[in-house]
């Protein structure tokens, strides 16, 4: 698995990102934001967290049009696996990968706590390594994560089955109290229709060492490293 | 040429900063006040002076990048 992480200005968890893909056995490089071209290989392309150009505008909205997108859509195009985490979810958004948008929390606070999701299924590159249904305890950090969409879209997500994880109490229920930022249908991220572009507002790469308080963010690194192998 | 964008949200798209404006302003004891939806507005300088062209221009700004249109309307002014 070659994993290439794009660095935007602003962008603050490409390191974390990069360590949790090694740790799970893939080879990773960085990329900058001006660059033109993904390194020959690369498998996957990894937007990652931060708040790339202070989130001016609408958050990830400058980012979605940096001159490596058009090289990151059209690896998407081909089949490429994509990631988006937080602000790589806003950016993957605001380019067009993922249908939707995601708005400013509901309370208007900036939230910032470990959060459970449930893992609405896992027969994707993302999720073979954790069981359906499984309550996963991540951290979440944004002040922008309310998922919206039009009916019809969201009609089209949830028939389709592009519901990545939903925000959750630790038993795995999907409740309202549950819901941390008023995300349409505790949506915490959704795929591509090709289940190869992933966006979501949780951080997986924060829950990889027992060391830091928990290792459920591991699997999704491990999906992937494990989908390329396949 | 001077250019004004006017970017606000579609009906029925939540608002809540416009909403904790609307709040703030009610108990500020301001009047008659209904509701407040929250925008933005860009002054752009054209270099062209042909207005087809700057109309053009804008669209293109406008759809490419200043509004999101799954969330948000916006509104070209063309000045002199």
């Amino acid at each position: 698995m070659k994993a290439a992480v794009i660095t935007f200005p602003g962008s603050n968890r490409d390191g974390d990102v990069a360590k949790a893909l090694k740790q799970a056995g893939a080879t990773v490089s960085h990329v900058w934001h001006a660059d033109t071209e993904l390194p020959g290989g690369t498998d996957l392309v990894v937007l990652p967290g931060g708040f790339s150009y202070g989130d001016y505008l609408r958050t990830g909205a400058i980012a979605g049009r940096a001159h490596i997108m058009d090289a990151t859509r059209a690896h998407a195009a081909r089949g490429g696996y994509v990631l988006g985490i937080c602000n790589g979810f806003q950016i993957a958004c605001e380019a067009g990968l993922l249908p939707g948008i995601l708005v400013r929390n509901a309370h208007l606070k900036f939230v910032c706590k470990r959060q459970h999701l449930t893992v609405e299924r896992n027969d994707t590159p993302y999720t073979s390594a954790y069981a359906k249904g499984q309550a996963i305890d991540v951290c979440i950090a944004h002040g922008e994560g309310n998922y919206i969409a039009d009916p019809e879209t969201l009609a089209r997500l949830e028939g389709e089955g592009l519901i990545a994880f939903r925000y959750a109490d630790a038993q795995g229920k999907v409740t309202a109290e549950a819901n941390p930022n008023g995300s349409l249908n505790n949506i915490a991220g959704i795929y591509s229709q090709g289940f190869n572009v992933l966006g979501l507002m949780p951080h997986p790469e924060n829950l990889i060492d027992s060391l830091v308080g928990g290792t459920d963010g591991r699997g999704l690194f491990e999906s992937l490293v494990a989908a390329k192998a396949a | 040429m001077k250019a004004r964008v006017t970017v606000t949200l579609k009906t029925g798209v939540l608002d809540p900063q416009g909403k904790a404006i609307e709040g703030a302003l009610k108990s500020l004891g301001i009047d008659g006040v209904g509701s407040v939806r929250q925008g933005k507005v860009f002054d752009i300088e054209l270099a062209t002076a042909d207005k087809a062209a700057a109309e053009a221009a804008l669209k293109a700004a406008c759809e490419k990048l200043l509004a999101n249109t799954v969330i948000e309307n916006y509104r070209v002014e063309i000045g002199a």
